[in-house]
């Protein structure tokens, strides 16, 4: 764009972020009074540990060792928030990316774990799986008109069951977690390319994490230079108008739900493929990945690059809730913080709205009135055309 | 059989009840897709209630009072929806998803720290009502009749005419069709809107003390309601915002989700060798495919999800 | 004169962010008169009811009713003081009755239950009183316009109000309804209430109107006795110089046939069952404008969904050029040769939180010129020609090619379609009411445009609901009626009178091409 910038303040990218540290702000104000009425004499240090994190440890290689954690769990994390944030540019609320990113996880531990199979293959295989979830609510959504929300959830239950008998097949005899893929298949894991020697030595440091930001750089290239993009990004905003220039909105809507999927299901490979973490068989509820990637996606200004920084951000403050004192304060006050952020990001769109209104009031010329306010101001200067 | 019908009736019950309270608020205009967050929150209100309750109370003071603390706790809940979504004009699909986090969130929190204050080594997240839950069951027989099977009977008839008879029906549904006309005739579409809001927490709330209390005698809070609230959306879209038709889609959602609790009883379903968690799934997949062909030609209300903003008339 | 003015607007000044839309404005009503607002879209008169009816509230000026001051905060206080309004878009919830609708706010109960049975009585009586026939248990989305828009006066009647305002009544409306309209003020004013009636029309305004108060541009103009004045002197009020209202073109030969419709039938938007178009077949030639007249709501939106590819053809087919569409995707009869000007052009035609270069090729991001064979969008190309069709066709907005389309006025956003749509050289131009709701400026724009394809051996299907569009702009006039075309007349040697007769399904005309 060749026009005069507007001035820093009132830039859009610039006020995004001040929303979103704002919001911050006030859900850690709120988780912080939240801590002082469980326990008042260690709320501030827990806030502390919070936030934190691995600079809780003394030494700096512990702390780059948990910091390379960190970023372990910060990529699947990011690849939810792209799943939410590829869908909502186009109207659709990916509530599935959580049962998407439980189907990846699924498949690839299997392919790993049952098929032996080395770590890309395994990886194809999460991504089609994630895909294939997108897809159903995709078809659901653009030929039965299903609201994608609801059908949404009902595939993440249905998928975590069904992972959950799967990985049944896969799981450790006296535990309710799934093989250690070092120990039965360690081809399936994702090499490191020296990334470990970085962070010392944290083995799970892998190609997850500068994939991950390659992805996201990706899905910003395709919204802003594609047609692709100008496609979806036009059904986001209006189906009517895409269906009315000759778009396939139904296909751009089983399109852009199916890449979620993908987008999710490459998440759960992200993590599952580093040895991290095994999958518990008997796990009741579906795993947060896909919530907080709501969180993410909000709180980074519904922008891939913003999502990168919120990812990482709520993975440290979830990171560091790990390292609260149990007898202080439970863990899940992090889950608290964050679903204080996400409600709160409800408000940021009004905020920013109201500010975008102010600034196009003032900055419009006399003679381009708002064309909203019934005909009476469809101006003088208008019907001279 | 007597247990599926006593379970198919108790969770018809809790999807009627909740199904309501998403056709209230919808009726209004706003998409309540909270209601899973306020169920969670209402349940932990009984619960609590149920808790503290001191053991001489007698059965119907327990029946009485730990709605009444669903109700206060699903109201205050839903009222954080009503606030973002009737007044501030926020995402209603993001705000109802935050609430479902929060809810489980605060719950957990709220229950782990009563629980690590009362004895440092318990840190879970369960509160027990064995004794208080007997106060709601009256046992015929075998058949163990539930006193939320008889208050969602009244609820039901009452929503049928409250909004199809009653100033307070026309004007809420107005307000749902097409707020402008609303207010062009004087109605505050903002108060109805809050008002369809609040109602929906209070029978969201109710809704979550029924679950919590449906079979079980202890609830672990940081596991939610299960989609429950979900699957109330869909017997509410099923039963095309009508009460009437509501309560035939909750029966048979009820009878889905009661069979998870009692195939084992029927030989005949044993000797499937189906195993337990395809039980688990199936309200979930009978839920899709009922969606999957009702969804098409539905009678939603025209202007739900649409934020009122007076400025644009 | 002793009596008091019903209601007097003194002074009255109301600006918006960007421009004043009412400048010092004072208006007087007398009880029982039926005072004419006239000016142009866009000149101030939906503001200035508005402030009336407390939706504004002005930043100088003050109203009295009947010689007292008064504040009319909303629309509330508007009613508590008697001042009703039928609203340009009529303000009814579509799945309610009549009588739900009318009673809605002024509800009585009894032990919290609604009493309809006496609301039914004073609605059937003040309906008898004053010639307003409706039925009050029948669905609004089952009524006809006309009906709505009595069951909209019946509120007000409903309510007692004395002042009614009518926003542009007559706009959706048959000729024939239009006169039962016409008789219904009458019918009212002699009851004692008195009528404010906004319109653009002199005819209406000529023949049922006592005063007249003329804005334009925000300011008033004057007020004069229609008695003593002549259609002439309102136009020239109004307007401020003298208009064409008719664009001359030139006789001219229609050639080979461009787009032929056999047989079609497209099914209803409303009752999926039933079949909206029934059974249409008709012709558009090389140039030669033909236009489809009909009254709202009797399957011409359904006729142009079918022939853009919208909807599917239940039954029949087209063709474009001598090729068969009847299937084809809208896509491929976009790129065959079709251009549409959509009749809904915030909800088809644009996507408006795109930039204007975006919509500016919405019809063509596809082709070589804008994207490459890898799929990546041609930025620089997409803005020359972005700036090109804006320098060309004359689309003002605020900073060119990259201004939100959002922001831009309803005139030139019409213009940039009709630019999109003009620049692709269409071999046939649909558009479908391509002037609703612009000024007299702009639909002169327009109407050349449309003419100038004409002349250049181009096929023109015009839909308008617009009698004198109708009457002036094409060589061909196809009535339709309940979802057939049931005369074909030549403009030159129809009166609106006979027009409206069709139109209304009156009169049949067999043996049609």
């Amino acid at each position: 764009m060749n026009e005069a910038k507007p001035s820093f303040w009132k830039r859009d990218g610039v006020q995004s972020i001040i929303a979103a540290l704002l919001c911050i702000l006030i859900g850690l104000i709120i988780g912080y009074i939240v801590m002082l009425f469980i326990n008042p004499a260690h709320a501030w240090e827990g806030l502390l540990t919070i936030l934190e994190n691995f600079f809780t440890f003394g030494s700096p290689a512990a702390q780059l060792k948990y910091f390379g954690s960190t970023l372990v769990k910060t990529a699947p994390l990011l690849l939810c928030a792209l799943s939410i944030q590829f869908c909502y540019k186009v109207g659709l609320f990916n509530i599935g990316a959580a049962g998407q990113y439980v189907a990846g996880a699924g498949m690839c531990l299997y392919a790993a774990l049952a098929w032996q199979l080395p770590w890309y293959l395994c990886l194809l295989l999460a991504l089609v799986a994630g895909t294939v979830m997108g897809l159903l609510v995709g078809v659901l959504k653009a030929y039965c008109n299903v609201n994608e929300v609801i059908s949404g959830i009902m595939l993440n239950w249905i998928g975590l069951y069904a992972v959950n008998m799967l990985l049944t097949q896969v799981k450790e005899v006296a535990s309710p977690y799934t093989l250690v893929i070092s120990s039965v298949n360690p081809s399936a894991l994702l090499p490191t390319l020296g990334l470990d020697a970085l962070f010392s030595k944290n083995q799970y440091v892998t190609i997850a994490i500068p994939l991950s930001i390659l992805i996201a750089v990706l899905i910003w290239f395709i919204q802003r230079k594609t047609v692709l993009g100008y496609e979806l990004q036009a059904t986001g905003f209006n189906k009517d108008a895409a269906k009315y220039c000759g778009m396939k909105e139904k296909r751009n809507i089983i399109l852009t739900l199916s890449i979620g999927g993908a987008l999710a299901g490459v998440g759960a490979a992200f993590l599952y493929l580093t040895g991290f973490e095994q999958w518990s068989c008997t796990q009741s509820s579906v795993p947060a990945m896909g919530f907080n990637g709501i969180a993410a996606t909000f709180l980074g200004g519904l922008d891939p690059f913003g999502t990168i920084f919120a990812s990482y951000f709520i993975q440290h403050i979830t990171s560091g809730g790990a390292f609260l004192d149990k007898a202080f304060f439970p863990s899940q006050i992090t889950d608290l913080i964050t679903s204080i952020i996400i409600y709160l990001c409800g408000f940021v769109l009004f905020f920013k709205m109201q500010m975008a209104k102010h600034h196009a009031a003032k900055r419009k010329p006399p003679k381009e009135p708002k064309p909203t306010v019934s005909d009476s101001v469809q101006s003088a200067k208008g019907s001279e055309a | 059989m007597v247990l599926l019908l006593q379970y198919t009736l108790i969770f018809s019950s809790v999807l009627i009840l909740v199904a309501l309270g998403g056709c209230y608020s919808e009726h209004s205009g706003v998409i309540n897709l909270g209601l899973e967050g306020i169920m969670v929150i209402g349940a932990l209100g009984g619960a609590l209630a149920m808790k503290y309750l001191p053991s001489t109370t007698g059965a119907f003071w327990i029946v009485v009072i730990s709605i009444l603390a669903a109700i206060v706790f699903g109201v205050l809940y839903s009222a954080l929806l009503a606030v973002a979504c009737v007044n501030f004009n926020a995402d209603q699909t993001l705000i109802g998803t935050a609430l479902n986090l929060l809810a489980t969130a605060a719950a957990a929190v709220i229950v782990k720290s009563i629980n690590v204050m009362e004895n440092p080594d318990n840190v879970s997240t369960t509160i027990q009502y064995v004794e208080e839950k007997k106060a709601f069951v009256v046992s015929w027989g075998s058949f163990e009749f539930n006193w939320f099977m008889l208050i969602t009977i009244v609820l039901l008839i009452f929503a049928y005419i409250v909004l199809y008879k009653t100033r307070f029906g026309l004007r809420l549904q107005a307000c749902g069709e097409n707020p402008q006309a609303a207010d062009s005739v004087g109605i505050n579409v903002y108060k109805m809107r809050w008002a369809g809001v609040l109602i929906s927490g209070l029978l969201g709330g109710i809704g979550g003390l029924v679950y919590i209390t449906a079979g079980v005698s202890e609830w672990k809070f940081e596991t939610g309601v299960a989609g429950f609230g979900f699957l109330a959306l869909a017997v509410m879209i099923f039963g095309q915002w009508k009460p009437q038709r509501i309560a035939w889609a909750a029966l048979l959602f009820g009878l889905f989700r009661a069979l998870s609790n009692v195939y084992s009883g029927f030989d005949f379903l044993v000797a499937l060798h189906i195993p337990g968690t395809v039980y688990n799934m199936f309200p979930y997949i009978i839920s899709l495919v009922v969606l999957a062909f009702t969804s098409k030609n539905s009678h939603a209300p025209k202007a739900e999800g649409i934020p009122y903003d007076k400025g644009s008339r | 004169m002793d009596e008091p003015y019903a209601v007097e607007m003194l002074n009255i000044t109301k600006r918006f962010p960007a421009i004043v839309a009412n400048d010092n404005i004072s208006l007087h009503v007398r009880k029982g008169e039926i005072h004419a607002l006239l000016g142009e879209n866009g000149a101030g008169k939906s503001t200035l009811m508005s402030v009336l009816f407390g939706l504004y509230q002005p930043e100088e000026g003050r109203i009295r009713k009947d010689g007292r001051d008064v504040v009319i905060r909303d629309p509330n206080d508007a009613n508590a003081l008697g001042i009703g309004m039928v609203h340009q878009h009529f303000k009814l919830v579509q799945c309610f009755t009549v009588l739900d609708n009318i009673i809605l706010g002024m509800e009585t109960t009894r032990n919290g239950i609604l009493q309809k049975k006496d609301s039914r009585e004073k609605i059937l009586e003040l309906s008898k009183r004053y010639g307003l026939n409706v039925d009050p248990d029948a669905l609004i989305e089952d009524c006809t316009v006309g009906m709505q828009q009595r069951t909209e006066i019946l509120k007000m009647l409903y309510r007692d109000n004395e002042i009614l305002i009518f926003d542009e009544p007559t706009a959706v409306l048959t000729p024939q309804e239009i006169e039962e309209l016409m008789q219904i003020m009458r019918n009212l004013a002699n009851e004692g209430k008195s009528i404010l009636f906004i319109s653009h029309k002199l005819a209406e305004i000529m023949s049922v109107a006592d005063r007249c108060t003329v804005l334009r541009r925000g300011k008033c103009v004057g007020t004069v006795n229609i008695k003593d004045t002549t259609k002439e002197e309102l136009s020239r009020m109004m307007v401020g110089r003298d208009v064409q209202l008719v664009i001359p073109k030139q006789e001219q030969e229609p050639g080979d046939v461009l787009l032929d419709v056999r047989n079609v039938s497209v099914a209803s938007r409303i009752h999926q069952t039933t079949n909206a178009v029934k059974d249409v077949s008709f012709q558009v030639r090389k140039g030669e404008i033909v236009c489809i007249a009909g009254i709202d709501g009797n399957g011409q939106t359904e006729l142009v969904y079918g022939l853009t590819g919208l909807e599917p053809l239940r039954h029949g087919s087209i063709s474009l050029c001598g090729k068969d569409i009847s299937n084809a995707s809208i896509r491929d009869r976009s790129v065959g040769g079709m251009s549409h000007i959509p009749e809904d052009r915030q909800r088809y035609g644009l996507v408006l939180d795109y930039p204007l270069e975006y919509n500016l090729v919405l019809q063509r991001y596809f082709e070589p010129e804008f994207s490459t064979k890898g799929g990546l969008l041609r930025r620089s190309a997409i803005r020359s020609y972005a700036n090109r069709l804006i320098e060309q066709y004359d689309v003002r907005s605020g900073q060119g090619a990259a201004t939100l389309t959002r922001s831009m006025s309803g005139g030139n956003q019409q213009k940039a379609i009709v630019a999109r749509e003009l620049d692709k050289n269409p071999q046939v131009l649909i558009a479908v009411q391509p002037t609703r709701g612009l000024d007299v400026g702009a639909i002169e724009y327009i109407h050349k445009q449309l003419i100038s394809q004409r002349n250049a051996g181009h096929g023109v299907l015009l839909v308008s609901l617009e009698l004198e569009e109708v009457l002036s702009v094409p060589d061909r006039i196809l009535v339709m009626f309940d979802g057939r075309i049931v005369a074909e007349l030549d403009p030159a040697k129809t009166s609106a009178e006979e027009l409206g007769l069709y139109m209304a399904g009156g009169k049949n005309k067999e043996g049609i091409a």
